[in-house]
């Protein structure tokens, strides 16, 4: 289990339903290693900023994340977290390895709603 | 001065966890501004073994426990952030934050860490994540069978070569000197492995690939000769840089781009501070970040408590 404040895709049926019911998903499938855990923090950042995109990940390591590991687009990955981006249940983008705040938000941004997060002028 | 913080510190590593613990802790309003994920180069380490008082443990409980210590104390950490505007001359500090927001503050506690290096080669940034790598253990397991290469000749990059030697078929380490930087006892375990073999007195010049690397080109830097190497990955270990990108040309640095401080980690802008591993020193380490952010803090403390 993933020591993360994000939910978790804890099945490969658990994954099936989320696309099912959510128009957009941004699910980073990892471990607690140093590549992933930015990617986990920046999507916990994110949640707030992003309303209507679910922001899950998945552990590495459970048998059910073949429904990651095996997906098309991940073919040819080597490095840790691989990290997907579905709209309508289908595959948009898919990244591998560590990823920044910039390289997240522009594909959220890209793919998903423009982020609604504003900074205020007058920092407090 | 409501909205004046005491101290501002850039980074939240363990320099300037530490730092924020002990200013939040003398009651003084203060904010962490970190520019990446909370905790520095102590997220990329997988076992801390040298921390006294804590038996073993690893990077992320160690910093999370940090974070949370700091927060108790009543200080704001903002994570994730780009810092778009320093200015540090005047009496009072002004950090602006992703080209908007602005934070003053009267003293400023610089612990920006360092950041790994990288190859800056055709082909690296393209590949990073198909056969560029930077983590044996989170890696390595790609490789499985697989040739790689890689590039370094200290500690780290001997250390991963062994550990990497687990999972490869072949291991080819490309060092830029005749002779490593590592200690005796990590050259000696590499040396000792028959999958691992040295290219010395050479840099790699380019990585290619398709969907993943294939080859890299490197130069042979006695003769100039380039040759080819097929390969299926490229680790890189180069060692660590200070981050001081953004206040180079605010601060005194060293001619190896360190921030020059005097005992009490002041440097040389009045009410400014540094810690840790963008400071001037020779041992980098987690104990010794937390005790410059330790002495960084109280100096701040006492230069805000004759601020007029
Ligand atoms: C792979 C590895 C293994 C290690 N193992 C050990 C070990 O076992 N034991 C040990 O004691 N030490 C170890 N170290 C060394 C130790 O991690 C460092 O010495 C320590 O993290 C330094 O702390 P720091 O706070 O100075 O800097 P960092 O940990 O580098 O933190 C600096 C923070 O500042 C942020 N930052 C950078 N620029 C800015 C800016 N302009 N504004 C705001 N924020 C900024 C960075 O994003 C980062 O979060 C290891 C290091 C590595 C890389």
């Amino acid at each position: 289990m993933l020591m993360t404040n994000l939910n978790h895709v804890e099945s490969a049926e658990n994954h099936k339903k989320i696309l099912e019911e959510n128009e957009n998903v941004m699910i980073c499938c990892g471990r607690m290693g140093p590549m992933c855990l930015p990617v986990y923090d920046i999507m916990e950042e994110l949640e707030d900023k992003y309303k209507d995109v679910k922001f899950y990940d998945m552990d590495f390591d459970v048998p059910d994340a073949y429904v990651i590991k095996n997906a098309p687009e991940c073919a040819g990955f080597m490095g840790l977290p691989f990290t997907m981006y579905y709209k309508n249940g289908k595959v948009v983008k898919a990244t591998t390895s560590i990823q920044d705040m910039d390289q997240v938000s522009s594909i959220l941004d890209e793919y998903f709603e423009k982020s609604e997060y504003q900074h205020s002028k007058v920092a407090d | 001065m409501n909205n004046i913080y005491d101290v501002i510190i850039l980074g939240a590593g363990p320099a300037g966890l530490s730092a924020g613990i002990y200013v939040s802790r003398a009651k003084l309003k203060t904010l962490i501004l970190n520019e990446g994920t909370v905790g520095g180069q102590v997220i990329l380490t997988h076992e801390i073994a040298n921390y006294p008082g804590v038996e073993t443990t690893n990077g992320f409980q160690l910093i999370n426990t940090m974070k949370k210590q700091a927060k108790d104390f009543g200080c704001t950490i903002k994570a994730n952030l780009n810092i778009t505007g320093i200015n540090l001359l005047n009496k009072i500090k002004e950090i602006e934050v992703n080209g908007s927001d602005t934070y003053k503050a009267k003293t400023v506690i610089l612990a920006l860490g360092g950041k790994p290096r990288t190859l800056n080669i055709p082909g690296e940034e393209n590949f990073k994540g198909r056969g560029v790598s930077y983590c044996a253990t989170c890696d390595g397991e790609f490789f499985t069978d697989k040739e790689v290469v890689v590039v370094g000749g200290g500690n780290s990059a001997l250390e991963e070569s062994v550990s990497l030697a687990k999972y490869v078929s072949k291991l080819t380490v490309v060092h830029q000197f005749d002779h490593f930087q590592a200690l005796p006892y990590y050259v000696e375990m590499a040396k000792n492995n028959p999958k691992i073999n040295f290219i010395m007195n050479s840099e790699l010049r380019e990585i290619e690939g398709e969907a993943s690397v294939k080859k890299v080109k490197i130069e042979n830097l006695s003769t100039g000769q380039i040759s080819e190497l097929n390969t299926d990955g490229v680790f890189v270990f180069i060692g660590y840089s200070a981050n001081i990108d953004k206040v180079k040309d605010l601060i005194t640095l060293n001619s190896s781009g360190e921030i020059v401080v005097d005992n009490n980690m002041k440097t040389s802008i009045e009410g400014v501070y540094a810690a840790g591993d963008c400071i001037e020193k020779r041992y980098r380490q987690v104990t010794t970040a937390v005790a410059d952010g330790t002495i960084a803090a109280l100096s701040a403390s006492d230069y805000l408590m004759n601020f007029e």
